[in-house]
């Protein structure tokens, strides 16, 4: 005879647990069932004293187990106790193999086929799944293991890591520090890895510091040695410990197995449930990363509500007091109905689920402006987005006329210029009457993109009429523009391809919405740059005014993303706009002019070409020495530190960085259209200002990301060094030291100290800006927009 | 889009400089003294004499405005263009306040110091404006720190070069790893090269030694002599820097003691004008 609980959880991580804590403090009859012998296995095989994150840090946790920031060690043992105190029936080392049956009656087999029955069942398994194990010959001696708890205990040892994801490399590279490390790659490359980990695995090949083998497999392993299969044949190599980081297989054979059912054949996609976290399947429940909810902190919450929804109860979600905080200027409108009114009056947002949707409206903020307010202004370095839920604002799109608007209606967005080419607002816009708007953070905005391809189509499809309405033809209507936006399609190139060659055919129009290109002809053998062209432009226009072929070439300074223009489509638009063809042609001129003076002035070409490849064509800001002026006196290094939020550390390197033609580029942040260090900032720590300085605020937990993602070395990692005393005691007393920094002091190891990430900020709160370039005293620092300085009157 | 401290602003300080410079002449010259003799008692004596002093100390404000980073929003460029032209103008302010009446006095004392002072802030405006393109040049995109490297790693190569040559070499070879210096004293700094060079003097011995060889070792050293003539030259280049780095320097040392030399002698001049005259 089966046993019979009410509820049957299956997987003890934090959603599991949260679930199993809710039961039995409610008195529900239940089992906590888990594969291993230990709770939250994923957590338990987390890096010795790794620092679990709390994110979103603005939901409230509502679970009857507890969770706060901390390290792996203290949450675990937190759990655990907890699990004895409420009473969790948990039963450890059983491993679900099915689950059959429907809504009241389930029957729940385990791998030692004996049966539990069960009314509901909650699915927390997590995304984990199986891990793969090392198949071949030896491979389960005790010292072939498939997780690393802490690199540091092991010291000496000759150790082998198998496998090139982000896990393998994390652990190949804290166990090189005290070990023979080498990493056995099935590929010719680490493709898998996020970059910073690529980075850190790259640098620590280079220094020797892990031995790589490339297209290898381990054929067989024995007590001490391991038998590879290489391009080169066998190699065997002695070894005393191995490390497979060889992935999961996500358990999307049993998910489906229990008659749950996939919305794609994608192998990342999730099964749908409803707002109460039921699958298709009734009385059966999905929550925590299976759901979609990858967020321990998200994972408690519905393991808390799913045993409240199979009881009946009715339960407002956790982050309903902050919808309705958020939803205040709204009020009396109940939350449900807010958002009932978004989706309804923004298409955007229409097809987001509803979960997802109140995440997104808990990272953004709901406007009510009065009529004439401004929301944003022409050149603001705010990149967030808004959406319009209700009534009209207006777009000042031309810069010397304020009553030349486009005016944007109930349901329309704007503001993703910003985010697309992470340069400035390039309109004013104004609210009308009865407007309310949403107003999203960049990172959820990008987040949101790239997990829904609907609202990445659609945002694309209304940006690229906008940006060419915007960039090259403001006086045509949209309706006339309709038939050149068909043909448009976006085209992506990494730095150095070509857009296309001198003389090749082709008339096609690129309209550069991310990064920018460099335009080179070839003369007398050799390319020379004739031009810089940032985001917001266009080119290709010459042959098709022409009818020639291409005469020049373009190439992708950074990364680049373009709208590209049919050239007869592209015609027939000109032929009906005069003031269009007008204004081509005064382009076209202007290009002629500036060409032929480049040609004559090869070196200023060359200089452009120099910066470009030292990156400055992604900089929006960026520090530039003369060194015929620069009399190496580092009063801009000491003025940096002297900064009083510079904490005494120089967030420059004078010295460091090439030099061509009397230019030093030196170490010092350029402020990127596209933040390489924002890409992976857990806290979110790294914003940009409305002037556009990219800084790097409190919450920095010193993950050390940011350093690793940024391709020009300027973030370090530091702890603040001892307080330092004033001028006046370091003269007369000796206190201290002198002006500048004391790079000695950074060395200095304290016990409990974090390092956090610094980097130049461009003296956002200072007045007068840059301390580097006011401090100069001969005028050989500036800092320069490259939009500015890369044009033949600046370097003439 | 970059400015010298020449050109800065369009020669507004060398404008301004300029007017004050020809307005204290054309005074000077419509300026009729009692007793015909022009001298720093007269009106107009007083009031050269109160904008040289002023001009002094506000002159000498720039080295404490150097060191307030955080203080003013004007740019440092901006001052060292006014001290520059401003320091300049003072010649003439302070001859005419002279009267051309000098002897061996404070007085006299004070308008000596001031032109050391001066001179010296020439030279140091010249060395701004040539040493930095002629140090950049000498570089090579190197900086110090990599040269100091490279020898090193030369020297390296050298040792393990001469294991397999004669007992004199290897004697010569060591001496130049343990006896060649860089920096050193000033003048030494200054000169740029070291006439004492150890290097130098064992390449010499080396190249003396080659001639005489033979075989496989005459292969040997003449790899050697290779990788010593290297380490010479990147040891010449190391010198030039130290010696561009010097003389960007040195006047300074030279420049700001002056200075409060001056200040003292001001305020002896000007207390003693007021109470002994």
């Amino acid at each position: 005879m089966a046993e019979r609980f009410t509820v049957a959880i299956i997987g003890s991580g934090p959603g599991g647990l949260s679930a199993a804590g809710r039961a039995a403090r409610l008195g529900v009859s239940h089992v906590l069932l888990e594969r291993t012998d230990h709770a939250s296995d994923t957590i338990y095989k987390y890096q010795k004293g790794k620092l679990v994150m709390a994110t979103p840090d603005i939901l409230p946790l509502r679970s009857d187990m507890d969770f706060k920031l901390g390290i792996r060690e203290d949450i675990l043992g937190t759990w655990d106790r907890q699990l004895k105190e409420h009473g969790v029936n948990v039963r450890y080392k059983a491993e679900v193999v099915a689950v059959k049956g429907e809504k009241g009656n389930f029957q729940v087999t385990l791998a030692d086929k004996s049966v539990i029955e069960a009314e509901y069942v909650v699915l927390g398994i997590g995304l984990q799944g199986n891990i793969n194990k090392l198949t071949c010959p030896g491979a389960d001696q005790p010292h072939v293991e498939y997780q690393v708890d802490d690199p540091e205990a092991f010291d000496g040892e000759s150790i082998f890591v198998i496998g090139a994801g982000d896990a393998a490399i994390e652990n190949a590279v804290a166990l090189a520090k005290q070990n023979k490390v080498a990493i056995v790659n099935r590929s010719g490359e680490f493709a898998r890895a996020k970059q910073g980990n690529l980075d850190l695995i790259r640098a620590a090949i280079d220094k020797g510091l892990v031995e790589a083998y490339y297209n290898a497999a381990p054929v067989k392993v024995t007590g001490n040695t391991i038998v590879l299969k290489t391009a080169d044949g066998e190699v065997e190599a002695p070894c005393n410990r191995i490390i497979a980081r060889l992935g999961a297989v996500a358990p999307r054979k049993f998910v489906e197995s229990c008659g749950i059912v996939f919305p794609s054949a994608d192998p990342k996609s999730l099964p749908e449930v409803s707002s109460t976290y039921e699958s298709n399947v009734p009385g059966l429940y999905i929550i925590g990363a299976l759901g979609g909810y990858p967020l321990i902190k998200q994972a408690m919450n519905q393991g808390y509500e799913v045993i409240e929804f199979i009881l009946g109860h009715e339960l407002e979600p956790a982050d309903e007091p902050l919808l309705k905080e958020a939803f205040k200027s709204l009020a009396p409108a109940k939350v449900s109905e807010v958002l009932v009114r978004i989706r309804a009056n923004v298409p955007l947002f229409a097809e987001l689920n509803p979960l997802v949707l109140r995440e997104l409206m808990l990272d953004s903020t709901l406007h009510k402006p009065k009529a004439g307010d401004v929301i944003f202004k022409r050149n603001d370095y705010t990149n967030t987005f808004f959406t319009i839920v209700d009534g009209e604002v207006e777009i000042q799109v031309n810069p010397n006329d304020p009553k030349q608007v486009v005016v944007l209606g109930r349901g329309a967005f704007f503001g993703e210029m910003g985010l697309i080419a992470g340069r400035r607002r390039s309109a004013t816009v104004v609210a009308r009457g009865n407007a309310v708007l949403i107003e999203t953070a960049r990172r959820t905005m990008i987040k949101l993109i790239n997990s829904n391809p609907s609202v990445k189509r659609e945002m694309d499809r209304v940006a690229i009429i906008r940006q060419i309405q915007t960039y090259m033809a403001p006086n045509t209507s949209v309706d006339d523009l309709m038939e050149l936006a068909e043909t448009a399609s976006l085209q992506k190139f990494t730095k150095g391809q070509t857009l296309f060659n001198q003389g090749d055919a082709g008339d096609d129009v690129h309209l550069i919405r991310t990064g920018s290109v460099t335009v080179s002809r070839r003369i007398g053998g050799r390319d020379t740059v004739l031009n810089y062209v940032a985001s917001g432009n266009y080119v290709g226009e010459m042959a098709l005014l022409t009818d020639a072929p291409r005469s020049a070439t373009v190439k992708a300074a950074v990364a680049v993303e373009t709208v590209k223009l049919e050239g007869q489509a592209f015609k027939r638009l000109v032929a009906k706009d005069e003031r269009l063809r007008q204004e081509l042609e005064n382009r076209f001129r202007e290009r002629l002019e500036n060409n032929a003076r480049m040609e004559a002035l090869p070196e200023a070409g060359s200089i452009i070409e120099f910066l470009i490849n030292q990156g400055v064509g992604e900089a929006t800001d960026v520090l530039l020495i003369d060194e015929s002026l620069c009399v190496r006196c580092d009063n801009c290094e000491k003025a940096c530190a002297e900064i009083e939020s510079h904490h005494g550390m120089s967030r420059l390197d004078r010295e460091a960085g090439p030099t061509f033609a009397n230019l030093h580029v030196p170490t010092s942040c350029r402020h990127c259209e596209h933040p390489h260090c924002m890409a992976d900032c857990p806290p979110d720590a790294i914003q940009r200002a409305p002037n556009g300085e990219v800084f790097i605020s409190d919450s920095c937990i010193g993950c050390g990301n940011c350093q690793r993602n940024c391709p020009y070395g300027v973030i370090q990692m530091s702890a603040p060094p001892p307080h330092k005393p004033g001028l006046f005691s370091w003269l007369m007393f000796g206190l201290g030291y002198g002006p500048g920094e004391d790079k000695s002091l950074r060395k200095i190891k304290k016990e409990g100290v974090t390092k956090h990430a610094v980097k130049c900020d461009m003296c956002k709160d200072v007045e007068g800006g840059a301390a580097c370039v006011r401090a100069c005293p001969t005028g050989a620092a500036i800092r320069v927009d490259p939009k500015q300085f890369l044009t033949l009157a600046a370097l003439r | 889009m970059h400015e010298s401290i020449v050109v800065y602003s369009r020669f507004r300080f060398f404008k301004i400089a300029a007017a004050l410079v020809l307005v204290s002449l054309g005074l000077y010259i419509w300026d009729s003294p009692k007793g015909g003799i022009p001298n720093g008692g007269t009106w107009l004596g007083y009031g050269l004499g109160t904008i040289g002093a002023l001009l002094i100390l506000w002159l000498m404000w720039f080295g404490v405005r150097k060191r307030r980073y955080g203080g003013g929003t004007v740019k440092l460029e901006s001052w060292l263009s006014a001290h520059v032209y401003l320091g300049l103008a003072l010649i003439v302010v302070a001859t005419l306040h002279t009267g051309f009446q000098f002897g061996w006095n404070v007085h006299t004392l004070a308008y000596t110091l001031m032109m050391l002072v001066i001179a010296s802030g020439v030279f140091g405006l010249y060395a701004y404006l040539r040493y930095p393109r002629l140090m950049t040049e000498n570089r090579k995109g190197m900086t110090l720190d990599a040269m100091m490297q490279q020898v090193a790693d030369i020297d390296r190569e050298c040792r393990e070069s001469a294991l397999q040559l004669g007992e004199e070499i290897n004697r010569a070879v060591l001496d130049a790893s343990q006896n060649t210096k860089l920096g050193g004293g000033m003048w030494r700094q200054l000169s740029g090269h070291d006439p004492n060079c150890a290097t130098f003097a064992a390449l010499h011995r080396i190249e003396e030694l080659a001639t005489k060889a033979g075989g496989s070792e005459a292969n040997e050293l003449r790899r050697l002599v290779t990788l010593m003539t290297r380490k010479v030259d990147v040891l010449r280049q190391a010198r030039r820097d130290i010696q561009f780095m010097a003389l960007m320097q040195i006047w300074l040392y030279v420049h700001v003691p002056l200075s409060f030399g001056l200040l003292a002698a001001l305020i002896t001049h000007v207390i003693s004008v007021f109470f002994y005259w």
